[in-house]
């Protein structure tokens, strides 16, 4: 499918507001994100009767502030899936460079969890570990941060198989470089296109799963927010308060949808190779 | 052939094991397993009766074996909060989970599934980029929010259908519905591009050079050939719909196991946490496996390979 580049603008503004309102929004906004207005409960947006200036986007049950609650929400979504991204990419690639330079059991043991890890579905390997040992914040952005690895270490190790037997990379070998010199300064920037594209699909994904895990109560824990948790919150309030809930999932919508555009677009550019493979 | 089913299945039971060893690994190093497993609040006498039965002063190579066994023959200890067989909580909630996942799952299939055959002939048309723009609106739309926005509309404005719950049939639209739309965009989009490198070949261009109708020709020569990437996107699926049960039956208070596994996550129920993600497990290992068997019946060619 063509994209045309409005779409695509509109996507690079979305992400671009986004990451600035997460940034410097909190200066703008009157109001702290658990700052509690018991007057002022369950108010309405501006545009509907019944609202209170004060609150353009309304309050939640305890008088807090939509808008303040979503920056505070959006920065801890964006904070993790970040971190979890870094995380991640860092962890897989290590582990496919690793498992294409050993070769032998090291590469049978590791492409086996690999597998293991790609025959469940993350978020029950997720529950699972939260369930035994309790939610953390630490805990929760290391498992974000397990997701999407096997996916980085699967692509990592192809490529880096069939780059070191290509003539540059011999040519480097046969010159005297050492391993770290190779993988690093020569085969890391010819795949680095690869990984980005990776990246922008599993950023997206990060999001939903944290959301997710949020909205049901397992993930962000108050006091600190989460897009999900607020979404989460705003349930019991549907039939009185719609947007305690419709806020925060218009947000996470926006923001995975022009993830995914802005991703589309870069295996375009930067890979047509792979953009075949995919579709 | 043989040789290949031998492996596979092999393949299959590794996984299982690891399964099996990651809960006992985790049950392990999480703490005392006795307290995990009958609660903190649990008498000593319990404990020590627990202790006893599980047998835990044997050396750990001993335990691991027979939790091996206990596992395998579905014995996943107790519930510590209404003191019932694991295996029996998890049973009966099975049904409801697979009501409405068999129901979310013909619904994405006979949405998906033309839309994208549709999308590949009219390559290029305005119904082609409608379809997949919905598919990649499907992608990142997360289904906890679909599932609101449908309670806000059908059951909160409109009033036609309820918005949780068991009883009637209706109850179960919106939650099915609400799983269906993720699979129904990525199979729109794999059946799409499977049809369109299936379309251009000679053997569609032979047939209709013979005289066989279009709707024929794509239909019983397309179609076919087409269908194996479709059966495994269609088998990686089943994970997405497991993981996507876990929330649709929050929001919707289906009574299923996804359900089952946030509450006893929320409250620390680890014995009904360990009996659920095993048994979600070999679901999911069990489908990959089938799939694999599917593609020697579908492609003669991977037979032969193998």
């Amino acid at each position: 499918m063509k994209r045309t580049s409005p779409i695509l603008l509109f996507a690079l503004a979305v992400l671009f507001f986004a990451f600035f309102v997460a940034i410097v929004g909190n200066m703008f906004t009157p109001h702290g994100a658990s700052q509690q207005n018991l007057l002022a409960r369950l108010k309405p947006p501006a545009f509907m009767t019944g609202s209170n200036p004060n609150f353009p986007l309304g309050t939640d049950r305890i008088g807090r502030d939509m808008v303040a609650r979503l920056i505070a929400g959006l920065q801890m979504s964006l904070s993790v899936a970040i971190a979890g991204t870094i995380i991640g990419a860092v962890l897989g690639s290590l582990v496919g460079f690793m498992a294409a330079h050993f070769r032998g059991w090291v590469d049978e043991a590791l492409m086996m969890l690999v597998d293991f890890q790609a025959s469940l579905p993350f978020i029950l390997i997720t529950l699972t570990l939260l369930a035994f040992f309790g939610n953390s914040m630490t805990l929760f952005v290391l498992l974000m941060g397990l997701f999407g690895w096997e996916k980085y270490a699967r692509l990592s190790r192809g490529v880096v198989l069939s780059a070191v037997n290509q003539p540059y990379a011999k040519a480097i070998v046969a010159l005297g470089a050492g391993n770290g010199r190779l993988y690093i300064r020569h085969i890391l920037p010819n795949i680095a296109s690869a990984l980005i594209v990776q990246v922008t699909l599993t950023f997206p994904q990060i999001i939903l799963l944290e959301t997710s895990l949020s909205f049901l109560g397992l993930g962000i824990q108050a006091p600190q927010t989460s897009l999900g948790q607020i979404l989460g919150d705003g349930r019991d309030y549907l039939s009185t308060a719609w947007w305690i809930s419709v806020w925060p999932g218009a947000v996470i919508f926006l923001v995975t949808l022009s993830m995914s555009i802005v991703g589309d677009w870069l295996r375009d550019r930067l890979d047509p190779m792979l953009r075949e493979r995919a579709t | 052939m043989t040789r290949f089913w031998l492996l596979r299945i092999l393949r299959t039971v590794l996984t299982l094991w690891f399964v099996v060893t990651f809960t006992f690994v985790v049950l392990r190093t999480s703490g005392d397993p006795v307290i995990a497993l009958v609660g903190a609040d649990a008498t000593t006498e319990e404990v020590e009766q627990f202790r006893a039965l599980w047998r835990l002063d044997d050396p750990l190579w001993i335990q691991y074996f027979r939790y091996i066994m206990q596992m395998a023959t579905g014995q996943f200890g107790i519930s510590y909060r209404d003191g019932r067989e694991v295996f029996d909580i998890i049973a009966e909630r099975i049904p409801w989970t697979l009501m409405l996942g068999v129901f979310a799952y013909i619904g994405a299939i006979l949405i998906g599934v033309p839309a994208g055959i549709i999308a590949a002939i009219k390559r290029g048309s305005t119904f082609d980029n409608l379809i997949m723009a919905t598919a990649v609106f499907g992608f990142a739309l997360p289904n906890f929010f679909l599932g609101i926005l449908l309670i806000l509309l059908f059951s909160l404005s409109l009033q036609w259908l309820p918005s949780s719950g068991t009883g009637t049939i209706w109850h179960l639209v919106m939650p099915a519905l609400t799983l269906a739309t993720f699979t129904a965009g990525t199979l729109a989009r794999f059946t799409r591009s499977a049809m369109l490198e299936v379309l251009d070949k000679l053997y569609i261009r032979a047939a209709a050079a013979k005289g066989v109708g279009y709707w024929k020709r794509i239909i019983l020569h397309a179609l076919p050939n087409a269908s194996i990437p479709l059966v495994t996107i269609i088998g990686l699926n089943l994970g997405e719909l497991i993981g996507g049960a876990i929330v649709v039956e929050t929001v919707f208070a289906w009574p299923g196991i996804g359900r089952l596994l946030v509450t006893a996550v929320s409250s620390r129920d680890l014995a009904v946490v360990q009996g659920l993600v095993l048994v979600m497990a070999i679901t999911m290992v069990l489908a990959n496996l089938l799939v694999d068997l599917m593609y020697g019946l579908l492609d003669p060619r991977i037979r032969v390979k193998n």
